[in-house]
């Protein structure tokens, strides 16, 4: 895909920085969308250049805001830290350094009521981002696209089950990475789809065996 | 959309007899797959962004998230509305706008980056100046804002728009190149005045470092925006009077490129070098870390 006028004239987001601000929001939505319900708790930890800038960017706000649900465009980011005390959700920031990590790397460790997920991310300039872990997993992810998370476990025919529900119902496959812990571990599997994938297609993926959870992500 | 070349945009546009913005226009459509009614609506919304941005700069006072910028806006709008600019009241307002728009950036407002957030000051400072000025409608704005598109499209396919990559020539360069030819389009210039305006406001911002103070969008980024919008409007006087640029554009562009590959990392975005290196940046980073 060639550049678009929407990349020149534009992004629409929060200052100051494309990929301080508008691509930490990003991450941070991505975040409280894979835990599909209110983030509760979070631990935040930057790492590179967001360590050393996170304040003078807001950073940290932008986080913030996007795991309360805030898209990169949304004033509210400012107020996101004091908007964060009002909806109960607890943070801690903190900095760390990994020369090995893109220098705009963010470490979100949250929880909801239900659940608890681990997220690593790059925003790689532009507001555009890249989710590299998930629990612990390496994967490679912008949300760019319509994007399907499966979690499974790793054994014969589980891809194919998932590429024959898709099918079936309609979806064309754009991308699909898959990435395992170990034979027959945990799998994270990565799908990108043409057109947000509906909810009756999400519990027929459920149904594939070993299939523990299908969240859909549409492009935002 | 993949053209990377300013030719190929005024070929199209001579053979169709059609304005850079209309080429720019079918491009898009072509790439993104939707209605021309649909990208001319995100047209406008961007234009009411920057519309908004400049205005709520202006009328606020806030500081930067960092504090290290703020009120630079304000304090030249004063300055304008007591009649001592010693610009004309155009470019004045035009600095003014283009203040309002990198403070608001800097103190986390919405903003529509052109091409980036660091630069977003200049093509809306300059355009809602001229438009104040010289009272075109808001359809001609949006044509302008399309010409600029593609200016910043070509550079960017070609070159970099990115400071870490080509310093700040690659992004006010790239931004005054853009607000150049918007205003040249509205204010009656043909295909080729525009791309000349073009290539002289980028021209005269080749080998501009991108030093900031602590790393942060702000200093010298804010007043920046406001010095630039002015070279801007000046290079889009020389083309409308008919002066061309020795150096097809395409060539500046690809000079532009050469001279950010050479530039030395610590004057790419990194906050090491030029000013940042300084020492009341380096005071002003030692208080902010």
């Amino acid at each position: 895909m060639g550049i678009g006028l929407f990349d020149i004239l534009g992004p629409i987001t929060v200052g100051p920085s494309s990929s301080h601000t508008a691509g930490a929001v990003r991450l941070g939505l991505v975040c409280r969308r894979l835990l599909g319900s209110d983030v509760k708790q979070a631990k935040i930890t930057f790492y590179g250049s967001f360590a050393e800038t996170y304040k003078g960017h807001g950073t940290e706000k932008a986080v913030i805001g996007g795991l309360l649900g805030f898209l990169p465009d949304n004033e509210k980011i400012r107020e996101s830290l004091a908007l964060a005390e009002f909806r109960g959700l607890q943070y801690q920031i903190f900095t760390a350094e990994d020369l090995r990590l893109h220098p705009n790397t963010v470490l979100i460790e949250a929880a909801s009521k239900e659940r608890n997920l681990r997220m690593m991310g790059a925003s790689v300039g532009g507001g555009a981002v890249c989710v590299t872990e998930i629990n612990g997993m390496e994967v490679e992810a912008s949300f760019e696209e319509d994007t399907v998370i499966l979690f499974h476990r790793d054994a014969p025919g589980v891809l194919a089950g998932i590429a024959h529900v898709l099918t079936s119902c309609g979806y064309n496959i754009g991308n699909l990475r898959l990435s395992r812990t170990r034979r027959e571990g945990d799998v994270i599997t990565v799908v990108e789809t043409d057109v947000p994938v509906d909810e009756e297609t999400l519990e027929r993926l459920l149904e594939v065996e070993s299939v523990s959870d299908a969240i859909m992500i549409p492009r935002f | 959309m993949d053209f990377s070349s300013i030719e190929y945009l005024l070929d199209e546009s001579a053979k169709n007899g059609l304005p850079i913005g209309q080429i720019v226009l079918r491009e898009e459509q072509r790439e993104s797959g939707t209605s021309k009614e649909a990208i001319m609506e995100r047209v406008a919304h961007t234009w009411q962004v920057m519309k908004n941005a400049a205005n709520a700069g202006i009328a606020t006072d806030m500081r930067s998230v960092s504090g290290l910028t703020g009120g630079d806006a304000a304090q030249y709008y004063n300055h304008l509305r007591n009649h001592k600019n010693l610009l004309g009241s155009f470019e004045a307002k035009a600095v003014a706008y283009a203040l309002a728009t990198s403070g608001y950036n800097a103190a986390m407002g919405v903003i529509a980056a052109a091409p980036t957030a660091g630069a977003a000051g200049i093509l809306p400072g300059v355009l809602i100046a001229a438009q104040e000025e010289y009272g075109f409608s808001e359809r001609d704005a949006y044509e302008a804002l399309l010409t600029a598109g593609g200016i910043g499209t070509a550079i960017a396919n070609r070159a970099t728009i990115s400071g870490a990559s080509g310093g700040c020539q690659a992004e006010c360069g790239t931004a005054s190149a853009m607000a150049a030819a918007a205003l040249t389009e509205v204010m009656g210039g043909t295909p080729r005045k525009c791309v000349n305006a073009a290539a002289l406001a980028l021209k005269n911002c080749l080998g501009l470092a991108c030093d900031p103070v602590a790393g942060l969008v702000e200093v010298p980024c804010v007043k920046r925006n406001g010095v630039y919008a002015v070279l801007a409007i000046t290079a889009a006087d020389m083309a409308l009077a008919g002066i061309q640029s020795f150096i097809p554009l395409d060539e500046v562009i690809d000079s532009m490129y050469q001279i950010g590959c050479g530039m030395p990392s610590c004057i790419r975005e990194t906050g090491e070098g030029g000013l940042a290196a300084t020492p009341t940046g380096q005071t002003a980073k030692r208080r902010l870390t």
